[in-house]
């Protein structure tokens, strides 16, 4: 398919502004660009079908099943896309008084209210971006807390040696050294390994419950608690709060504060990659501490995206909670545990679990064993999924488990389509013995063949020449 | 209740059945008794469709929708070609997950790759990446890439929008490192003042082109005492402007930033924005976030794939840059979109006719009694001027559906764009005149 | 894999030749084969100093990055710029492209010789 810079022919254009009615104001030469950006220069006619050819070399969570472990791709309701894009909310300037923006303001009030009700938490902010930018402000939080509080020696952050990436950057970002904590048999945080590394220098642990195994660590209660006997503070990572929203809550489970992700629990869309949303709550003791914006709060607080964030998906996630309401949400999470664990069951007996036990929203296959019969790497058969039409699970994560596939097929799949999913899942199963070399070499009928990642990253080329 | 659940009671009796259980609280096993939630969320009661539309559709209903917007400071009303709405809500590009299985998702991954290219267009620097999630944060972001272990001060000109200034300021709060303002002067950055604050230590120094002020300012002269002090200089740039005036390139740049919100994306009370940053071949392996890169397939054909990832937090953990992981993909193929559409003429006549309408409503202003231009000297399409009465007029202005300046310390901050016609220009010339007299 | 056995090795996988005062300081044959091909080295400047038993640098393969450990303590005198641009050639050639050149060797890591670091991969792998 070419690029757009490739269609482009000189002259070519959309008429989309009238001309200047008022005497035109030049640059001055010293300010002036030397040459015009080049741009591609297409009619209306062309930039529709290029973009129609790009759209279809998309897979969407409407094009079929994406069980990707920890990003809970659920179906994007379409009201919440309508209601995003009223005038009324999209038209509105961030620096509009409040009088003027009294509806933007209920909105982030009334989504504020419910997720702290959700999360167990006293207030809440949407001026994160994304969950690591969400991550970010929660350990500021805990950093600010501490600086009030003239403790200078809390130098430390915990994190469980199977905590997503963003757990170690996010605290070493904001100033921190990163102790890790080695997990037990469950992917969960054994008590022993923690008290070791706690102390007067602990600021805080970084945790997800259920774990990044898909695991819900039973000891949570505990490891908090210690970790505030030690004078440190807790930090809940929201990435799999869908596997119980509703039915447990960070609060109660002894976090400080939690960062949600809007666009994974709350079903706004992806994107491709964002914009995304990363809520943070907190307890009242840290409710000082919460990110405000310069213009429109004034004042001395930190600040972590300009004004009050990605409203427009604050939208979208509020016409999802009004929509499930308080039996929905609970009804999703356990609807999403469930498929889980059928899909786990509908499984057995072809690729091993990781962890053989019931499991939350998520669940990890171990192919270590299957590669060493076969040769088959769980790679290949990520690879060879994307023939069938299936978006392949989520591979190199957690780091504890080699090997891995990471399954979350979400509430909002059907059973057909989990029976469907476990048929495919047991073939290639099948096919590591009968024809790995098909896999090694798949995919066959994708958009592309395997890219060569190694080119691209010792000779980058990251734009188009002419 | 609103359910998206597409299964039945029975069905999902049935499943727990087929995995040895009779109830749903079995599938929390492990889970603390005292920990279950016994009782039901304090939220209402779940919504069908039609009642949900009702109620956020009653709630955008109060809010004040203006008709025109002369109001700028960080988010800008440019016109939205209808195009570049339609497209980004298809249903793939909306839903889709970050392209990490490149053989399924090189829609994206090109759609970024050609807004790469265009960014550097714009800016005139050698690589860009797929976007963070605003220009503030960019800004913090591009102070964060010049620090190392002898440099570790980040400048900043006071001349810089407030919301930019508070948020690098907060991640060098976070990351341990002194921040400093660098004071304008007449609206501008000092240049004594900065030359007094570069030393030794400096990492990078970051400015707004044009400011928060609307002004220009002398960009090349600021970046030639930055490097003659060894540090970085950081350009944040309007991508409007960047359609005529000199491009951080040419001015001597190691890091371009900006808020990328004009190009396509409605003002949203906030947000979903943009965050554009691009640098110089030598800066490449410092840039956080995503990048796409070029190559080819197993049987020789170009694809592109996510590419320099041992850069970023999934692989380096505590020794990333940054803890970025996503980027603002689809903000990104908006901006690619509206840049398609606009083309570089197009560019132009927005850029032209924002800065053009600007001077004609400073002039009409002006010739008012009390109303002066606070600074002296060239400005893009926004302008401070003093304003007495600034809440009357405001009032009197939005009986009229339009949108004044922003009242700031000093006067009024005003902006126009391509989309305000010379009559509402000369409307809001004469109410103002009216408020005055 | 070919151990020299005129090198010195690390337990983290580094070699080390002394030539002259000079330690001549890379990664082994056992350490390009786990990282698979290398796409980027992170290498000091002329005049840093590294510490015996800690990261001077760090290689990156497309989808992991690994740090470089200095088997000695003293400052960096010489750098292989070619590796900018060819990181391959530690893949290619472990034991004839060199990381860095180090002088001024004060302190040295307990290092094996190549039979004991034979033995220890073995084990390893």
């Amino acid at each position: 398919m070419k690029l757009i810079f490739e269609k482009s022919v000189k002259g070519h254009k959309m008429s989309v502004l009238p001309a200047c009615d008022v005497p035109e104001t030049l640059l001055p030469e010293a300010l002036k660009r030397a040459e015009k950006p080049a741009l591609p220069e297409l009619s209306e006619v062309e930039i529709s079908r290029h973009y129609t050819q790009l759209n279809k070399r998309v897979h969407g969570v409407n094009s079929g099943f994406y069980p990707l472990g920890s990003c809970t791709m659920k179906y994007n309701p379409r009201i919440d896309e309508e209601m995003a894009a009223l005038p009324g909310f999209a038209n509105i300037h961030p620096l509009a008084s409040a009088a003027d923006a009294e509806g933007c303001l209920e909105v982030l009030e009334t989504a504020g209210k419910y997720l702290c009700e959700i999360s167990g938490m006293d207030d809440m902010s949407f001026q994160p971006a994304a969950g690591a930018h969400g991550e970010f402000t929660g350990v500021l939080l805990i950093k600010q807390y501490h600086d009030a509080r003239g403790d200078a020696k809390r130098t430390k952050i915990i994190v469980p040696d199977s905590a997503h990436g963003t757990n170690p950057a996010t605290a070493a970002m904001c100033g921190y050294e990163v102790v890790n904590v080695a997990s037990n048999d469950r992917g969960g945080v054994d008590p022993d390994a923690l008290k070791a590394v706690l102390g007067d220098d602990t600021a805080g642990l970084m945790l997800t419950n259920p774990n990044t195994v898909g695991l819900f660590d039973p000891n949570i209660l505990k490891i908090t608690d210690m970790v505030h006997e030690a004078g440190g503070l807790c930090y809940y990572d929201g990435a799999n709060l869908n596997a119980v929203m509703g039915i447990v809550r960070p609060g109660d489970m002894g976090f400080d504060c939690v960062h949600m992700n809007l666009h994974k629990t709350f079903a706004t869309p992806h994107g491709g990659g964002g914009p995304g949303a990363g809520a943070v709550g907190c307890k009242k003791h840290l409710s000082p501490y919460m990110p405000k914006s310069a213009l429109r709060d004034g004042g001395e607080h930190v600040q972590v995206r300009s004004f009050l964030g990605n409203f427009l998906v604050v939208v979208r996630a509020l016409t999802y909670i009004m929509t499930l309401g308080r039996e929905g949400i609970p009804e999703a999470a356990s609807g999403a545990v469930l498929n889980a664990n059928y899909l786990m069951e509908k499984i057995r007996g072809t690729f091993a679990p990781a962890f053989d036990h019931v499991c939350m929203h998520e669940f990890v296959l171990d192919l270590s064993e299957f590669k060493k019969e076969t040769g088959v790497s769980a790679l290949d058969v990520a690879k060879t999924l994307i023939d069938r039409g299936i978006h392949p699970p989520t591979m190199y994560f957690p780091l504890i488990v080699h090997e891995a596939l990471m399954l979350e097929p979400t509430e909002t799949e059907s059973r057909d389509t989990l029976d469907e999913a476990a048929e495919i899942f047991r073939e290639l199963y099948q096919m590591g013995y009968d024809d790995p070399q098909t896999m090694h070499e798949a995919p066959h009928c994708a958009q592309i063949g395997r890219p060569d990642e190694v080119q691209a990253a010792r000779n980058p080329r990251l734009r188009w020449n002419r | 209740m609103g359910s998206y659940l597409p299964s039945t009671k029975e069905e999902r009796e049935q499943m727990l059945n087929a995995i040895g259980m009779k109830d749903w609280r079995d599938l929390y096993a492990d889970v603390p008794d005292g920990m279950i939630l016994d009782r039901q969320l304090d939220i209402p009661s779940g919504l069908s469709e039609l009642e949900v539309r009702d109620a956020v559709t009653a709630m955008a209903a109060k809010n004040t929708q203006y008709q025109y917007i002369l109001r700028g400071a960080g988010a800008y009303d440019h016109y939205i070609p209808s195009i570049v709405k339609y497209i980004p809500a298809k249903e793939e590009f909306l839903t889709a997950y970050t392209p990490y299985q490149a053989e399924m998702s090189q829609g994206i991954l090109q759609s970024i790759f050609e807004y790469q290219t265009m960014i550097c267009e714009l800016t005139g620097m050698d690589v860009s990446n797929a976007s963070v999630y605003d220009g503030a944060t960019a800004a913090a972001e591009a102070a964060a890439m010049c620090r190392d272990r002898k440099r570790q001060v980040t400048l900043m000109s006071a001349a810089a929008n407030p919301e930019t200034i508070n948020v690098v300021r907060s991640y060098c709060y976070a990351a341990g490192a002194e921040f400093r303002l660098v004071p304008a002067k007449d609206g501008r950055t000092d240049v004594e003042a900065l030359k007094e604050l570069l030393g030794p230590d400096t990492a990078g120094f970051y400015m707004q082109q044009p400011n928060f002020y609307g002004l220009f300012e002398d960009a090349e002269a600021l970046g030639r005492e930055v490097h003659a002090a060894g540090a970085q200089f950081i350009m944040g740039c309007n991508p409007i402007a960047l359609g005529i005036m000199k491009t951080p390139a040419e001015c001597g740049a190691d890091i371009a930033v900006g808020e990328g919100q004009p190009l396509g994306m409605p003002l949203g009370f906030g947000g979903p924005y943009l965050g554009f940053m691009a640098a110089s071949s030598k800066m490449m392996r410092r840039l956080p976030g995503r990048i796409v890169g070029e190559t080819v397939d197993s049987r020789g054909e170009r694809a592109f794939v996510l590419t320099l990832q041992a850069r970023e937090q999934h692989i380096r953990r505590e020794k990333a840059g940054s803890n970025i992981c996503s980027n603002e993909a689809l903000c990104a193929l908006t901006a690619g979109l509206y840049l398609s559409v606009m083309g570089p003429d197009g560019l132009e006549q927005a850029a032209v006719q924002s800065m053009s309408k600007a001077h004609y409503l400073a002039e009409g202003l002006c010739a008012l009694p009390g109303v002066d231009m606070v600074c002296s000297g060239e400005f893009f399409d926004e302008f401070l001027v003093t304003m007495p009465r600034a809440e009357e007029v405001l009032s009197a202005l939005k009986a009229e559906g339009i949108l004044g300046g922003l009242p700031v310390e000093g006067g009024m901050l005003w902006c126009v764009t391509e989309k305000v016609p010379k009559a509402v220009l000369d409307k809001t010339v004469s109410i103002v005149k009216e408020v005055l007299a | 894999m070919n151990n020299p056995s005129e090198l010195k090795y690390s337990k983290t996988h580094e070699w080390v030749r002394m030539d002259g005062g000079v330690a001549v300081i890379g990664i082994t044959d056992y350490a390009q084969d786990a990282m698979g091909d290398l796409v980027f080295v992170n290498l000091p400047e002329v005049g840093d100093e590294v510490v015996a038993g800690e990261s001077f640098g760090d290689v990156e393969s497309v989808k992991t990055v690994s740090d470089v450990i200095s088997p000695v303590t003293g400052t960096v005198c010489e750098v292989n710029q070619e590796l900018a641009d060819a990181p391959e050639l530690m893949n290619q050639d472990p034991y004839g492209a060199w990381m860095i050149k180090v002088s001024d060797v004060t302190e040295e890591e307990s290092l094996m010789d190549a039979e004991e670091y034979g033995k220890m991969c073995e084990e390893e792998a």
